[in-house]
Protein backbone atom coordinates (compact mmCIF):
# COMPACT_ATOMS: atom_id res chain seq x y z
CA UNK A 1 0.00 0.00 0.00
CA UNK A 2 1.31 3.57 -0.35
CA UNK A 3 1.81 5.61 2.42
CA UNK A 4 0.88 9.03 1.50
CA UNK A 5 3.05 11.91 3.07
CA UNK A 6 3.27 15.44 2.95
CA UNK A 7 6.19 17.30 1.32
CA UNK A 8 7.57 21.01 0.28
CA UNK A 9 8.77 21.24 -2.75
CA UNK A 10 10.14 24.07 -5.07
CA UNK A 11 9.27 24.71 -8.78
CA UNK A 12 11.85 25.78 -10.61
CA UNK A 13 11.54 28.28 -13.53
CA UNK A 14 11.74 25.55 -16.19
CA UNK A 15 9.01 23.60 -13.67
CA UNK A 16 11.40 21.25 -12.56
CA UNK A 17 9.96 19.97 -8.86
CA UNK A 18 12.15 19.45 -6.19
CA UNK A 19 11.49 17.83 -2.65
CA UNK A 20 12.82 19.62 0.12
CA UNK A 21 11.30 18.52 3.20
CA UNK A 22 8.85 15.14 3.63
CA UNK A 23 6.24 15.05 6.66
CA UNK A 24 6.04 11.81 8.36
CA UNK A 25 2.99 9.85 9.88
CA UNK A 26 3.94 10.97 13.13
CA UNK A 27 4.59 14.98 12.29
CA UNK A 28 8.46 14.36 12.36
CA UNK A 29 10.10 16.43 9.49
CA UNK A 30 12.81 15.50 7.39
CA UNK A 31 15.37 17.34 5.26
CA UNK A 32 16.04 16.04 1.94
CA UNK A 33 19.52 16.32 1.72
CA UNK A 34 20.08 15.21 -2.11
CA UNK A 35 18.22 14.16 -5.26
CA UNK A 36 20.21 11.59 -6.88
CA UNK A 37 18.16 10.65 -9.86
CA UNK A 38 14.49 11.80 -11.05
CA UNK A 39 12.51 9.70 -13.70
CA UNK A 40 9.10 8.12 -14.44
CA UNK A 41 8.59 5.06 -12.69
CA UNK A 42 5.94 2.10 -12.08
CA UNK A 43 5.64 0.95 -8.23
CA UNK A 44 5.25 -2.33 -8.32
CA UNK A 45 4.76 -2.74 -4.15
CA UNK A 46 1.95 -0.37 -4.80
CA UNK A 47 0.23 -0.01 -8.09
CA UNK A 48 0.99 3.18 -8.89
CA UNK A 49 2.90 5.09 -11.30
CA UNK A 50 4.06 8.08 -11.81
CA UNK A 51 7.63 10.13 -11.00
CA UNK A 52 9.81 8.15 -8.90
CA UNK A 53 12.82 10.17 -7.10
CA UNK A 54 15.88 8.53 -4.86
CA UNK A 55 16.46 11.07 -2.63
CA UNK A 56 18.93 10.82 0.66
CA UNK A 57 17.75 11.95 3.92
CA UNK A 58 20.68 12.13 6.42
CA UNK A 59 22.50 8.90 5.96
CA UNK A 60 19.63 6.87 4.26
CA UNK A 61 19.16 6.84 0.69
CA UNK A 62 14.95 5.92 0.31
CA UNK A 63 12.61 6.43 -2.85
CA UNK A 64 9.93 9.34 -2.86
CA UNK A 65 6.97 8.95 -5.57
CA UNK A 66 5.23 11.41 -6.77
CA UNK A 67 2.12 9.58 -8.42
CA UNK A 68 -0.51 10.43 -11.41
CA UNK A 69 -2.77 12.30 -9.07
CA UNK A 70 0.07 14.61 -7.60
CA UNK A 71 0.23 13.15 -4.30
CA UNK A 72 3.29 12.17 -2.61
CA UNK A 73 3.90 8.82 -1.02
CA UNK A 74 6.57 6.21 -0.39
CA UNK A 75 6.14 2.31 -0.65
CA UNK A 76 5.52 0.53 2.45
CA UNK A 77 8.42 -1.44 3.42
CA UNK A 78 10.81 1.45 2.91
CA UNK A 79 13.69 1.69 5.47
CA UNK A 80 12.58 3.79 8.38
CA UNK A 81 13.37 7.37 8.36
CA UNK A 82 16.12 8.76 10.54
CA UNK A 83 15.59 11.07 13.74
CA UNK A 84 14.17 14.34 12.63
CA UNK A 85 16.74 17.54 11.75
CA UNK B 1 17.64 -1.19 -47.52
CA UNK B 2 15.34 -3.68 -45.55
CA UNK B 3 13.04 -2.34 -43.42
CA UNK B 4 13.42 -2.91 -39.42
CA UNK B 5 9.71 -3.44 -38.21
CA UNK B 6 9.06 -4.27 -34.58
CA UNK B 7 5.36 -5.67 -32.69
CA UNK B 8 4.94 -4.95 -29.44
CA UNK B 9 2.34 -6.71 -27.81
CA UNK B 10 1.21 -6.17 -23.71
CA UNK B 11 0.84 -9.00 -22.40
CA UNK B 12 -2.61 -10.17 -21.55
CA UNK B 13 -3.18 -6.80 -21.50
CA UNK B 14 -6.52 -6.42 -19.14
CA UNK B 15 -5.27 -8.58 -16.68
CA UNK B 16 -1.56 -7.04 -16.70
CA UNK B 17 -3.59 -3.74 -15.76
CA UNK B 18 -5.68 -5.39 -13.26
CA UNK B 19 -2.78 -7.02 -11.53
CA UNK B 20 -0.43 -4.37 -11.54
CA UNK B 21 -2.94 -1.81 -9.89
CA UNK B 22 -3.90 -4.28 -7.01
CA UNK B 23 -0.42 -6.35 -6.04
CA UNK B 24 -2.07 -8.71 -3.75
CA UNK B 25 -3.84 -10.36 -6.70
CA UNK B 26 -0.75 -11.02 -8.69
CA UNK B 27 0.12 -15.01 -8.28
CA UNK B 28 -3.62 -15.77 -8.29
CA UNK B 29 -5.83 -17.08 -11.09
CA UNK B 30 -7.19 -13.91 -12.30
CA UNK B 31 -9.45 -12.90 -14.73
CA UNK B 32 -11.00 -9.32 -16.07
CA UNK B 33 -14.93 -10.21 -16.55
CA UNK B 34 -18.04 -8.00 -17.47
CA UNK B 35 -21.14 -7.27 -15.28
CA UNK B 36 -22.67 -10.53 -15.17
CA UNK B 37 -25.86 -8.42 -13.16
CA UNK B 38 -26.19 -6.33 -16.66
CA UNK B 39 -25.74 -9.56 -19.05
CA UNK B 40 -22.07 -9.18 -19.62
CA UNK B 41 -20.46 -11.38 -17.58
CA UNK B 42 -17.95 -12.90 -19.78
CA UNK B 43 -13.93 -13.20 -19.42
CA UNK B 44 -12.35 -10.19 -20.90
CA UNK B 45 -9.04 -10.85 -20.27
CA UNK B 46 -7.32 -13.84 -18.22
CA UNK B 47 -3.85 -14.02 -16.56
CA UNK B 48 -1.56 -17.14 -17.14
CA UNK B 49 -2.60 -19.11 -13.76
CA UNK B 50 -6.18 -18.59 -15.11
CA UNK B 51 -4.97 -19.71 -19.15
CA UNK B 52 -3.13 -22.71 -17.39
CA UNK B 53 -6.40 -23.43 -15.92
CA UNK B 54 -8.45 -23.89 -18.78
CA UNK B 55 -10.24 -20.48 -19.07
CA UNK B 56 -10.61 -18.76 -21.62
CA UNK B 57 -11.12 -15.24 -23.21
CA UNK B 58 -14.86 -14.87 -24.24
CA UNK B 59 -16.75 -17.47 -22.25
CA UNK B 60 -19.07 -16.98 -19.79
CA UNK B 61 -17.48 -16.53 -16.16
CA UNK B 62 -19.96 -19.13 -15.12
CA UNK B 63 -17.78 -21.56 -17.03
CA UNK B 64 -14.33 -19.71 -16.03
CA UNK B 65 -15.66 -20.73 -12.44
CA UNK B 66 -16.52 -24.31 -12.71
CA UNK B 67 -12.95 -24.62 -14.66
CA UNK B 68 -10.81 -22.72 -11.99
CA UNK B 69 -13.23 -22.36 -8.77
CA UNK B 70 -10.35 -20.10 -7.07
CA UNK B 71 -10.28 -17.70 -9.88
CA UNK B 72 -10.73 -14.08 -8.95
CA UNK B 73 -12.77 -11.74 -11.05
CA UNK B 74 -12.20 -8.13 -11.24
CA UNK B 75 -14.17 -5.56 -13.62
CA UNK B 76 -12.93 -3.91 -16.63
CA UNK B 77 -11.30 -0.09 -16.03
CA UNK B 78 -11.48 0.97 -19.90
CA UNK B 79 -10.15 4.50 -18.40
CA UNK B 80 -7.28 2.90 -17.19
CA UNK B 81 -6.15 0.96 -20.47
CA UNK B 82 -6.49 3.74 -22.34
CA UNK B 83 -4.23 5.43 -20.00
CA UNK B 84 -1.77 2.55 -20.13
CA UNK B 85 -1.97 2.31 -24.19
CA UNK B 86 -1.56 6.57 -24.25
CA UNK B 87 1.78 6.23 -22.45
CA UNK B 88 3.12 2.88 -24.39
CA UNK B 89 2.47 4.86 -27.33
CA UNK B 90 4.51 7.66 -25.87
CA UNK B 91 7.20 5.41 -25.17
CA UNK B 92 6.98 4.28 -28.59
CA UNK B 93 7.52 7.65 -30.49
CA UNK B 94 10.27 8.62 -28.59
CA UNK B 95 12.06 5.96 -31.17
CA UNK B 96 9.95 6.62 -34.06
CA UNK B 97 7.64 8.89 -36.23
CA UNK B 98 5.82 5.49 -37.28
CA UNK B 99 3.85 3.90 -35.15
CA UNK B 100 0.69 2.52 -35.76
CA UNK B 101 -1.59 1.14 -32.89
CA UNK B 102 -3.62 -1.99 -33.38
CA UNK B 103 -6.15 -2.06 -30.86
CA UNK B 104 -5.26 -1.04 -27.27
CA UNK B 105 -2.33 -3.66 -26.53
CA UNK B 106 -0.38 -3.57 -29.62
CA UNK B 107 1.71 -1.04 -31.72
CA UNK B 108 4.13 -1.95 -35.03
CA UNK B 109 6.64 0.37 -35.51
CA UNK B 110 9.13 1.24 -38.76
CA UNK B 111 12.27 1.79 -37.11
CA UNK B 112 14.45 1.71 -40.53
CA UNK B 113 15.02 5.20 -40.33
CA UNK B 114 15.88 5.72 -36.71
CA UNK B 115 18.02 2.73 -35.77
CA UNK B 116 20.90 4.53 -36.31
CA UNK B 117 20.01 6.48 -33.75
CA UNK B 118 19.74 3.94 -31.02
CA UNK B 119 23.14 2.03 -31.44
CA UNK B 120 21.86 -0.04 -34.51
CA UNK B 121 20.91 -3.08 -33.30
CA UNK B 122 17.56 -4.11 -33.63
CA UNK B 123 17.26 -6.83 -30.87
CA UNK B 124 18.97 -3.98 -28.68
CA UNK B 125 16.12 -1.60 -29.27
CA UNK B 126 13.66 -4.17 -28.48
CA UNK B 127 15.24 -4.94 -25.20
CA UNK B 128 15.31 -1.21 -24.00
CA UNK B 129 11.62 -0.53 -24.91
CA UNK B 130 10.64 -3.69 -23.34
CA UNK B 131 12.63 -2.87 -19.88
CA UNK B 132 11.16 0.83 -20.37
CA UNK B 133 7.81 0.02 -20.40
CA UNK B 134 8.03 -2.78 -17.65
CA UNK B 135 9.78 0.08 -15.43
CA UNK B 136 7.90 3.09 -16.05
CA UNK B 137 4.55 1.03 -16.62
CA UNK B 138 4.84 -2.13 -14.73
CA UNK B 139 3.54 -4.33 -17.27
CA UNK B 140 5.17 -6.70 -19.80
CA UNK B 141 5.37 -6.41 -23.39
CA UNK B 142 6.52 -9.26 -25.86
CA UNK B 143 8.18 -8.11 -28.58
CA UNK B 144 8.65 -9.19 -32.65
CA UNK B 145 11.05 -8.06 -35.39
CA UNK B 146 11.32 -8.52 -38.68
CA UNK B 147 11.69 -7.06 -42.16
CA UNK B 148 7.53 -6.95 -42.56
CA UNK B 149 4.60 -6.60 -39.90
CA UNK B 150 3.15 -9.86 -40.36
CA UNK B 151 6.02 -11.66 -39.56
CA UNK B 152 6.81 -9.04 -36.66
CA UNK B 153 3.54 -9.79 -35.72
CA UNK B 154 4.13 -13.31 -35.72
CA UNK B 155 7.58 -12.97 -33.70
CA UNK B 156 5.22 -10.74 -30.92
CA UNK B 157 2.64 -13.52 -30.58
CA UNK B 158 5.28 -16.69 -30.27
CA UNK B 159 6.31 -15.53 -26.84
CA UNK B 160 3.58 -14.93 -24.14
CA UNK B 161 5.75 -13.79 -21.38
CA UNK B 162 8.13 -10.63 -22.23
CA UNK B 163 10.11 -11.99 -24.78
CA UNK B 164 12.02 -11.04 -27.93
CA UNK B 165 11.50 -12.86 -31.40
CA UNK B 166 13.57 -11.53 -34.49
CA UNK B 167 12.58 -13.02 -37.71
CA UNK B 168 15.50 -12.70 -40.34
CA UNK B 169 16.07 -13.28 -44.19
CA UNK B 170 17.82 -16.62 -42.74
CA UNK B 171 15.72 -18.05 -40.15
CA UNK B 172 12.25 -17.50 -41.17
CA UNK B 173 11.96 -20.29 -43.37
CA UNK B 174 12.79 -22.58 -40.73
CA UNK B 175 10.85 -20.53 -37.97
CA UNK B 176 8.61 -19.09 -39.63
CA UNK B 177 7.25 -21.43 -42.14
CA UNK B 178 7.31 -24.45 -39.86
CA UNK B 179 4.28 -22.53 -37.90
CA UNK B 180 0.52 -23.16 -38.30
CA UNK B 181 -1.18 -21.37 -40.94
CA UNK B 182 -3.76 -19.98 -38.68
CA UNK B 183 -0.92 -17.62 -36.40
CA UNK B 184 -1.00 -15.57 -39.40
CA UNK B 185 -2.67 -12.58 -39.28
CA UNK B 186 -6.22 -12.69 -41.04
CA UNK B 187 -5.84 -16.63 -41.21
CA UNK B 188 -9.43 -17.42 -39.25
CA UNK B 189 -11.05 -20.51 -39.07
CA UNK B 190 -12.99 -20.51 -41.84
CA UNK B 191 -9.98 -20.20 -43.92
CA UNK B 192 -7.99 -22.43 -41.83
CA UNK B 193 -10.51 -25.31 -42.39
CA UNK B 194 -10.52 -24.21 -46.16
CA UNK B 195 -7.10 -24.19 -46.24
CA UNK B 196 -6.68 -27.70 -44.63
CA UNK B 197 -9.17 -29.65 -46.78
CA UNK B 198 -6.64 -29.06 -49.23
CA UNK B 199 -3.65 -29.79 -47.06
CA UNK B 200 -2.26 -26.30 -46.44
CA UNK B 201 -1.36 -26.46 -42.93
CA UNK B 202 1.85 -24.64 -42.31
CA UNK B 203 2.89 -20.93 -43.63
CA UNK B 204 5.28 -22.64 -45.63
CA UNK B 205 2.48 -24.35 -47.38
CA UNK B 206 0.36 -21.27 -47.94
CA UNK B 207 3.38 -19.91 -49.03
CA UNK B 208 4.20 -22.17 -51.76
CA UNK B 209 0.34 -22.48 -53.07
CA UNK B 210 -0.60 -21.58 -56.79
CA UNK B 211 -1.99 -18.67 -58.03
CA UNK B 212 -5.39 -21.41 -59.59
CA UNK B 213 -6.02 -22.28 -56.08
CA UNK B 214 -5.69 -19.29 -53.86
CA UNK B 215 -7.83 -17.63 -56.78
CA UNK B 216 -10.54 -20.30 -56.93
CA UNK B 217 -10.42 -21.16 -53.40
CA UNK B 218 -10.42 -17.34 -51.71
CA UNK B 219 -10.36 -15.00 -54.94
CA UNK B 220 -8.55 -11.83 -54.12
CA UNK B 221 -7.36 -12.11 -50.69
CA UNK B 222 -5.92 -15.20 -51.62
CA UNK B 223 -2.76 -14.09 -53.15
CA UNK B 224 -2.20 -11.63 -50.30
CA UNK B 225 -2.30 -14.21 -48.15
CA UNK B 226 0.80 -15.91 -49.91
CA UNK B 227 2.39 -12.44 -50.05
CA UNK B 228 2.26 -12.19 -46.64
CA UNK B 229 3.58 -15.76 -45.86
CA UNK B 230 6.01 -15.25 -48.28
CA UNK B 231 7.40 -12.36 -46.17
CA UNK B 232 6.77 -9.82 -49.39
CA UNK B 233 4.52 -7.45 -47.94
CA UNK B 234 5.30 -4.30 -48.07
CA UNK B 235 1.83 -2.85 -46.19
CA UNK B 236 3.90 0.61 -44.50
CA UNK B 237 3.53 1.39 -41.08
CA UNK B 238 1.10 3.77 -40.80
CA UNK B 239 2.27 7.31 -38.92
CA UNK B 240 -0.39 7.45 -35.67
CA UNK B 241 -1.82 11.39 -34.94
CA UNK B 242 -0.56 12.11 -31.98
CA UNK B 243 -3.73 14.45 -31.17
CA UNK B 244 -6.05 11.25 -30.98
CA UNK B 245 -2.95 8.84 -30.71
CA UNK B 246 -4.31 6.41 -33.57
CA UNK B 247 -3.88 6.15 -36.99
CA UNK B 248 -6.51 7.95 -39.43
CA UNK B 249 -8.46 5.50 -40.79
CA UNK B 250 -11.32 5.33 -43.73
CA UNK B 251 -14.47 5.23 -41.88
CA UNK B 252 -16.91 2.21 -44.03
CA UNK B 253 -19.54 1.96 -41.28
CA UNK B 254 -20.87 3.70 -37.89
CA UNK B 255 -22.43 1.18 -35.23
CA UNK B 256 -23.27 0.32 -31.80
CA UNK B 257 -24.70 -2.68 -30.21
CA UNK B 258 -25.78 -3.97 -26.77
CA UNK B 259 -26.77 -6.73 -25.04
CA UNK B 260 -29.97 -5.54 -22.46
CA UNK B 261 -29.55 -5.85 -19.00
CA UNK B 262 -32.84 -7.85 -19.61
CA UNK B 263 -35.05 -9.30 -22.05
CA UNK B 264 -36.50 -6.78 -24.08
CA UNK B 265 -40.66 -7.58 -24.28
CA UNK B 266 -42.37 -4.54 -25.07
CA UNK B 267 -42.24 -1.99 -27.44
CA UNK B 268 -41.25 0.97 -24.32
CA UNK B 269 -38.05 -0.97 -23.77
CA UNK B 270 -37.06 -1.82 -27.39
CA UNK B 271 -37.13 1.93 -28.01
CA UNK B 272 -35.92 2.94 -25.21
CA UNK B 273 -32.77 0.50 -26.16
CA UNK B 274 -33.21 1.65 -29.78
CA UNK B 275 -33.07 5.41 -29.12
CA UNK B 276 -29.55 4.86 -27.14
CA UNK B 277 -27.90 3.03 -29.91
CA UNK B 278 -29.00 5.40 -32.48
CA UNK B 279 -28.12 8.63 -30.47
CA UNK B 280 -24.78 7.03 -30.39
CA UNK B 281 -24.19 5.93 -33.73
CA UNK B 282 -25.68 9.47 -35.33
CA UNK B 283 -23.36 11.25 -32.76
CA UNK B 284 -20.12 9.60 -34.16
CA UNK B 285 -21.16 9.82 -37.51
CA UNK B 286 -21.50 14.02 -36.81
CA UNK B 287 -18.00 13.89 -35.41
CA UNK B 288 -16.62 11.71 -38.72
CA UNK B 289 -18.61 14.54 -40.91
CA UNK B 290 -20.19 11.54 -42.28
CA UNK B 291 -23.68 10.52 -43.21
CA UNK B 292 -24.66 7.51 -44.07
CA UNK B 293 -27.33 6.28 -46.63
CA UNK B 294 -27.55 2.38 -45.33
CA UNK B 295 -29.67 1.93 -42.29
CA UNK B 296 -29.11 -1.69 -40.91
CA UNK B 297 -30.22 -3.28 -37.21
CA UNK B 298 -28.95 -6.74 -35.53
CA UNK B 299 -31.58 -8.26 -33.39
CA UNK B 300 -30.09 -11.63 -31.24
CA UNK B 301 -33.49 -13.13 -29.32
CA UNK B 302 -32.73 -14.79 -26.29
CA UNK B 303 -32.54 -18.08 -27.51
CA UNK B 304 -29.46 -16.47 -29.32
CA UNK B 305 -30.70 -16.73 -32.81
CA UNK B 306 -30.30 -13.53 -34.62
CA UNK B 307 -30.84 -11.60 -38.20
CA UNK B 308 -29.80 -8.79 -39.60
CA UNK B 309 -31.97 -6.51 -41.50
CA UNK B 310 -30.90 -3.16 -43.66
CA UNK B 311 -32.41 -0.44 -45.69
CA UNK B 312 -30.97 2.42 -48.40
CA UNK B 313 -32.60 5.43 -47.20
CA UNK B 314 -33.69 7.80 -49.77
CA UNK B 315 -31.64 10.60 -48.31
CA UNK B 316 -28.12 10.18 -46.45
CA UNK B 317 -28.59 11.43 -43.05
CA UNK B 318 -26.63 11.95 -39.94
CA UNK B 319 -30.08 13.50 -37.86
CA UNK B 320 -30.79 11.62 -35.05
CA UNK B 321 -34.18 11.21 -35.46
CA UNK B 322 -34.41 10.13 -39.02
CA UNK B 323 -32.00 7.41 -37.90
CA UNK B 324 -34.00 6.53 -35.35
CA UNK B 325 -37.19 6.17 -37.37
CA UNK B 326 -35.14 4.22 -40.34
CA UNK B 327 -33.81 1.65 -37.09
CA UNK B 328 -37.34 1.84 -35.71
CA UNK B 329 -39.58 0.47 -38.96
CA UNK B 330 -36.81 -2.31 -39.45
CA UNK B 331 -37.37 -3.40 -36.33
CA UNK B 332 -41.22 -3.16 -36.11
CA UNK B 333 -41.34 -4.92 -39.45
CA UNK B 334 -39.34 -7.92 -38.35
CA UNK B 335 -40.39 -7.96 -34.55
CA UNK B 336 -44.00 -8.20 -33.09
CA UNK B 337 -41.65 -6.74 -29.83
CA UNK B 338 -43.35 -8.73 -27.50
CA UNK B 339 -43.42 -11.28 -24.15
CA UNK B 340 -43.31 -14.35 -26.38
CA UNK B 341 -40.29 -13.28 -28.61
CA UNK B 342 -38.19 -11.96 -26.23
CA UNK B 343 -34.94 -10.24 -28.00
CA UNK B 344 -31.80 -10.10 -25.88
CA UNK B 345 -29.24 -8.03 -27.60
CA UNK B 346 -29.85 -5.04 -30.75
CA UNK B 347 -27.16 -3.58 -32.76
CA UNK B 348 -27.81 -0.57 -35.57
CA UNK B 349 -25.50 0.18 -38.03
CA UNK B 350 -24.74 3.05 -40.85
CA UNK B 351 -23.39 2.54 -43.61
CA UNK B 352 -22.71 3.64 -47.22
CA UNK B 353 -20.83 6.60 -46.05
CA UNK B 354 -20.40 10.12 -47.66
CA UNK B 355 -19.12 12.90 -46.75
CA UNK B 356 -21.12 15.29 -45.24
CA UNK B 357 -19.73 18.31 -47.35
CA UNK B 358 -20.36 16.36 -50.31
CA UNK B 359 -23.33 18.12 -52.39
CA UNK B 360 -26.72 16.99 -52.07
CA UNK B 361 -29.78 16.72 -53.97
CA UNK B 362 -32.78 18.24 -51.49
CA UNK B 363 -35.82 16.18 -51.43
CA UNK B 364 -38.48 18.06 -53.68
CA UNK B 365 -41.17 16.94 -51.76
CA UNK B 366 -39.91 16.71 -48.50
CA UNK B 367 -39.18 19.37 -46.01
CA UNK B 368 -35.88 21.01 -46.18
CA UNK B 369 -36.40 23.43 -43.65
CA UNK B 370 -37.61 21.01 -41.26
CA UNK B 371 -34.18 18.69 -41.97
CA UNK B 372 -32.23 21.40 -41.14
CA UNK B 373 -33.79 22.40 -37.65
CA UNK B 374 -33.47 19.15 -36.91
CA UNK B 375 -29.50 19.33 -37.82
CA UNK B 376 -28.55 22.48 -35.57
CA UNK B 377 -31.37 20.95 -32.74
CA UNK B 378 -28.73 17.54 -32.69
CA UNK B 379 -25.70 20.31 -33.04
CA UNK B 380 -26.57 22.04 -30.44
CA UNK B 381 -27.32 18.81 -28.18
CA UNK B 382 -23.73 17.55 -29.53
CA UNK B 383 -22.46 20.75 -28.17
CA UNK B 384 -24.12 20.10 -24.96
CA UNK B 385 -22.90 16.45 -24.39
CA UNK B 386 -19.28 18.11 -24.98
CA UNK B 387 -19.07 20.49 -22.43
CA UNK B 388 -21.26 18.70 -20.04
CA UNK B 389 -21.50 14.91 -20.71
CA UNK B 390 -23.46 12.79 -22.66
CA UNK B 391 -26.43 12.68 -19.77
CA UNK B 392 -26.05 16.42 -20.18
CA UNK B 393 -29.54 15.93 -22.49
CA UNK B 394 -31.57 12.87 -22.79
CA UNK B 395 -34.62 11.62 -24.55
CA UNK B 396 -37.13 10.78 -22.51
CA UNK B 397 -37.86 7.60 -23.93
CA UNK B 398 -34.55 6.99 -23.08
CA UNK B 399 -35.75 7.03 -19.31
CA UNK B 400 -38.47 4.96 -19.51
CA UNK B 401 -36.39 1.88 -18.81
CA UNK B 402 -34.68 2.38 -14.84
CA UNK B 403 -31.98 -0.70 -16.13
CA UNK B 404 -30.26 1.19 -19.21
CA UNK B 405 -31.58 4.98 -18.43
CA UNK B 406 -27.65 5.01 -16.57
CA UNK B 407 -26.24 3.67 -20.00
CA UNK B 408 -23.24 6.02 -21.76
CA UNK B 409 -23.35 4.06 -25.03
CA UNK B 410 -20.95 6.46 -27.12
CA UNK B 411 -18.71 7.35 -23.83
CA UNK B 412 -18.23 3.93 -23.62
CA UNK B 413 -17.17 2.90 -27.45
CA UNK B 414 -13.84 1.85 -28.09
CA UNK B 415 -12.74 0.91 -31.07
CA UNK B 416 -10.94 -2.47 -31.29
CA UNK B 417 -8.28 -3.53 -34.18
CA UNK B 418 -9.64 -2.77 -37.11
CA UNK B 419 -8.72 -4.91 -40.28
CA UNK B 420 -5.11 -5.32 -41.35
CA UNK B 421 -6.20 -3.85 -44.57
CA UNK B 422 -8.05 -0.70 -43.60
Amino acid sequence: MPRYVSVVVRFSEEGAITPLEVEWRDGRKFMVDEVADCRRGASMKTGRRGMRYTVRIGAHWTELWLDERGRWFVEEKVLEMPTTV
Amino acid sequence: MSRCILHVDANCFYASVAMFRAPELRGCALAVGGNENTRHGIVLAKNPQAKAAGVKTGEPLVQARRKCPSLVVVPPDYSDYLLFSKDIRSILLEYTDLVEPFGLDECWLDITGSLHLFGGVPFLVAEQLSERIKSELGITVSIGISWNKPFAKLGSDLDAGDGIVEYTRENYQRTVWTRAVSDLINVGPATTRKLAAYNVRTIGDLAQCSDTYLDRRFGVVGRKLRTMAQGLDTTPVKAMRPEDMDVARTVKSVGNGLTAPHDITCVQDAKALLHQLCESVAHRMREFQVKGTVCGIGVRHADLGGYSRQRKLRMSTHITSEVMNAAWDLLCENEPLDKEHPIRQLHVCMSGLVSQHEPWQPDMFGSEEHRRHLEHLDASIDDLRRRYGNHAVRRLSELADPAIKHLDIKGDNIIHPVSYWA
